[in-house]
């Protein structure tokens, strides 16, 4: 087992726990690693296939390009995934490093700009850093390690068999020591061993993997306020836009008067933009941009523009009536996408069905960090500084709107304040780009939060009708679900109105109950916004109503929810996705299934695992209630347990257990804080986050109207629990899994706390 | 022009008085520790120190501190080893880190006004700074860390 884990069970509390772990952030000597078997008893890790060969540009595992020693031993790392806060900065850097045995305090972490056919796919998305990156971590740092032995057996004459390597240092069998300082030119100039080569460390060996005790990277920077994102880079002559753009998708202005703009003190400019309607990918929206000398003189300049705007095709989208009309599309037949068994039979037998339909509102990432971005265009080519969580699409983005060669383009990535899906489209960029060509400088484009919250790539709406036959036992026999919400792809093809594969992978087709007939079909909705990804993405509609259904199931059987749970599990069994009518083109996000397979014992592991952590079944006073979820997605396995309690009409969470199986956890701290986090953002749309439209433009502006979970009502003793495993089970995605079940749990508890049901998100906060 | 006090030097800004301090801070005195996150006094990111209580730099003008002895992340300890920076690193705080600085000027006021706060104090006086990655669970316990000790 791993420490980690013990501490979980020792201290119960999360906080207690990371107070713990931190206050022992020392990084161990380690132990010296004999290169021992080098080339003769190599003991290569088995490798896996993944997704990663099917991404742009796969995964780069050439040492030479990820890693650099200075003569004073300072060993330099290149990340080339971006850290929007999920540790990808950290963790692979520290998988290398410790593979190398590199002493982590004498490693300089460098961001690689965006060029994917250099360092391999960079578009930190979909939960996949380490998913797809830990095995190429590995093989580099453990190529480097027998590099260092190979220089150093040179330097003395002796065979490289019989030298260690160990904590920036590389040893003789008589006690000669080189540090990789001394060593660097030489043991980078070596030849690169093959995988099958390389000795690399057992998994006991391991300093840094697996231990999660070092700090984040960037610790020190933010917190002293020298960490640099989005809009603190400056150059010189940099001017500052902000952007009037449509209030409606697809809209443009009819016309505009900025005589009062150019008035304000610092405004030097005004251009409008080229305008783009759906489908547009993430091509700017267009609208009146407002050039300055500060952000302020920018922000005021457009406060002053008065603009006649034309609404255009989408400014009759009103969400009241939209979701009325999901709801109905819900509840007749769709394109059916998985058939098992034989549905209609099983209803038309069944004693009785049960069915309800749950929705959700769209919502907006408003990660703290709105976008900005900076671009100097010059006769030289583009350079751009920006928080994009996908660099290179970035630059060939920004190089399809301004008409060039993406060689001409470089794009460097600074942290980003937040990413949470919005900040892999890069509008905002091309916005800046576009502007500093019209003005002739480097131009850095501020977002207001209004900005953000009304022109974003919105996390779809949804309505999600379940229903269920029922034997005479109470037993499932069929079970139908209808999504409906529109598609992510109306942002890069013409609508169909239909879902695509990608979007049913996540929690639809999937749908891992042990169930002999299934149906699973799709009813059509029409974009009329800019739909995107949002943290989890479909998930959070499929585990909102698969979980909340799951609740009032057992309520309406009169069972006990964990026993619901467990029983539609079902024995513990790997799914046939054949045998269990999923589609042809079944999305396992994107994993091959025979390496990354739907395993429900580890879905009853995890249930069991948060429910137990909780005291699931323990007393509770009136008011109060614990509820559960459990939800497969980005091929890791999360339970929820939340324990609700009202007060003065309120919904609070004083407890919440969060188990997660994500194979094996290479830095069970920072998986963590994902699961923290995930609590919060959980909670947060299970509560506040609605984004409604009227007249195709969205109603709300800022926290006054769209807030969030803030410190004084979030869910309180978050407890992590993390499976453990060793590295041959394939590590999964972290990011994203752990919030899809929060919003089940909590409605769930919910119920049991006041015997109120609620079906759409968000619920709201009262009562 | 202005004349602010930031950090302890005097520093001339060309910066109007209506100006918000958020912006003369960020894009004149180019110090860009502190954040803008909301601008409506909603969020805490660009949360400074006026004659040492924490306040809103998106909702103070230029010409309201004026005189003022202002202080940004950036002073908050000449080495960075304010105790409740301290506490922030021991704990590991930060995701994304965009709104930490915001956080821990608003922590180093409230603990220099309440050196040895309850829970429910800690959680109603970080309740105006956002985080969005949800690290409140850790800032709670890091302002508690250098409240204590423990």
């Amino acid at each position: 087992m791993l420490k980690y884990l013990e501490e979980t069970q020792v201290t119960g509390t999360g906080s207690l726990l990371v107070q713990k772990l931190s206050r022992r952030m020392f990084l161990g000597t380690g132990t010296a690693f004999a290169i021992g078997a080098f080339a003769t008893q190599a003991q290569a890790f088995p490798t896996w296939a993944t997704g990663a060969t099917a991404m742009p540009n796969g995964v780069r595992e050439d040492p030479l390009i990820f890693v650099s020693i200075d003569e004073d031993g300072t060993v330099t790392l290149v990340a080339h995934r971006s850290e929007m806060g999920t540790g990808a900065r950290t963790s692979l850097p520290m998988i290398m490093a410790d593979e190398m045995e590199a002493d982590w305090e004498r490693v300089k972490i460098i961001q690689a700009e965006g060029d994917e056919p250099k360092y391999g796919n960079q578009d930190t998305d979909g939960s996949r850093s380490l998913r797809h990156h830990i095995q190429a971590a590995r093989k580099i740092g453990g190529a480097v390690r027998h590099m260092l032995a190979a220089a150093a057996a040179d330097r003395w004459g002796v065979d490289a068999a019989t030298v260690t390597v160990a904590n920036h240092e590389v040893k003789s069998a008589s006690g000669d020591v080189l540090g990789f300082g001394d060593l660097a030119e030489a043991a980078m100039a070596m030849p690169v061993p093959a995988h099958d080569e390389v000795a690399y460390k057992s998994e006991d060996a391991f300093r840094y993997i697996g231990k999660g005790q070092v700090q984040i990277t960037d610790l020190r920077d933010i917190t002293t306020g020298d960490a640099i994102y989005g809009a603190d880079v400056s150059v010189e002559g940099m001017k500052i836009a902000v952007i009037a753009r449509p209030p409606v998708v697809g809209g443009r202005a009819l016309s505009f008067d900025a005589t009062d703009a150019l008035n304000v003190p610092g405004v030097i400019s005004v251009h409008e933009l080229p305008y783009s309607n759906i489908p547009a990918k993430f091509a700017p929206l267009g609208g009146i941009a407002v050039v300055a000398e500060n952000t302020y003189a920018a922000i005021q300049g457009r406060e002053s523009l008065i603009i006649e705007w034309e609404a255009g095709p989408h400014g009759g989208y009103n969400s009241e009536p939209f979701m009325e009309e999901m709801k109905a599309a819900a509840g007749q037949p769709g394109v059916v996408l998985r058939e098992q068994g034989d549905p209609d039979a099983a209803f038309a037998d069944a004693a009785r069905t049960f069915g309800q339909t749950y929705t959700q509102a769209h919502m907006a990432h408003i990660a703290m960090e709105p976008p900005a971005a900076l671009a100097s265009v010059t006769d030289q080519g583009i350079e751009i500084w920006a928080p994009v969580q996908s660099p290179y699409t970035t630059r060939t983005d920004v190089a399809e709107a301004m008409g060039v060669d993406p060689a001409n383009v470089k794009v460097n990535v600074t942290l980003l304040g937040g990413g949470f899906g919005r900040k892999s489209k890069a509008d905002f960029v091309t916005e800046a780009a576009l502007l500093s060509r019209e003005v002739g400088a480097p131009v850095r484009v501020q977002w207001t939060r209004e900005d953000d919250v009304r022109h974003s790539f919105y996390h779809t709406a949804s309505a999600e009708r379940i229903e269920v036959a029922l034997d005479e036992d109470g037993k499932v026999t069929g079970w139908k679900h209808n999504s409906v919400a529109p598609s992510i792809l109306s942002t890069f093809a013409p609508d169909s109105g239909q879902q695509f594969f990608i979007e049913s992978g996540m929690g639809h087709v999937d749908m891992p109950f042990d169930i002999p007939n299934v149906r699973c079909h799709n009813g059509k909705a029409m974009a009329h916004t800019r739909i995107g990804w949002f943290r989890a993405v479909s998930n959070v509609p499929r585990a909102w109503a698969i979980g909340s259904f799951v609740g009032e199931l057992a309520a309406e059987l009169g069972r006990d929810d964990r026993q619901m749970w467990l029983d539609l599990i079902g024995a513990p069994r790997s799914i046939d996705p054949v045998a269990e009518g999923y589609p042809e083109n079944f999305w396992n996000y994107g994993e091959p299934m025979d390496e990354f397979p739907i395993e429900t014992g580890r879905l009853a592991d995890v249930l069991n695992m948060a429910a137990d952590g909780i005291g699931y079944g323990k007393n509770l006073p009136e008011g109060e209630g614990i509820g559960l979820a459990v939800h497969r997605s980005f091929v890791s396995y999360v339970a929820c347990a939340a324990h609700v309690k009202v007060v003065d009409g309120n919904v609070t969470v004083p407890e919440m257990h969060l188990a997660i199986d994500c194979g094996y956890a290479a830095n069970p701290e920072r998986i963590e804080s994902q699961m923290q986090g995930a609590a919060v953002m959980g909670m947060t749309l299970a509560l506040h986050s609605g984004i409604t439209y009227r007249d195709g433009a969205v109603e709300q502006g800022n926290y006054y109207d769209y807030d969030v979970s803030r410190s004084d009502n979030y869910p309180r003793n978050v407890v992590t629990h993390i499976v453990p495993h060793p590295f041959s089970v394939h590590s999964t995605g972290v990011g994203e899994p752990g919030v899809p079940p929060v919003a089940p749990a909590i409605a769930n508890a919910l119920f049991h706390a006041t015997g109120k049901r609620k079906r759409d998100l968000p619920m709201g906060v009262e009562v | 022009m202005a004349l602010l006090n930031i950090n302890g030097s005097d520093v001339e800004l060309q910066a109007e008085d209506a100006m918000p301090l958020l912006w003369a801070v960020r894009d004149i005195a180019g110090m860009t520790g502190t954040k803008y996150g909301c601008g409506v006094g909603l969020c805490g990111a660009c949360t400074v120190h006026i004659d040492g209580v924490a306040e809103r730099s998106c909702q103070l003008t230029v010409g309201e501190v004026t005189g003022k002895a202002i202080t940004t992340i950036e002073g908050l300890d000449p080495d960075g080893e304010h105790r409740v920076q301290q506490a922030w690193r021991e704990l590991n705080v930060p995701q994304c880190g965009f709104c930490q600085s915001g956080q821990i000027m608003q922590a180093a006021s409230f603990l220099a006004e309440k050196p040895d706060p309850s829970d429910d104090e800690i959680l109603d006086a970080m309740s105006g700074n956002v985080c969005r990655c949800g690290c409140y669970q850790r800032i709670v316990a890091a302002v508690r860390l250098a409240s204590t000790g423990s």
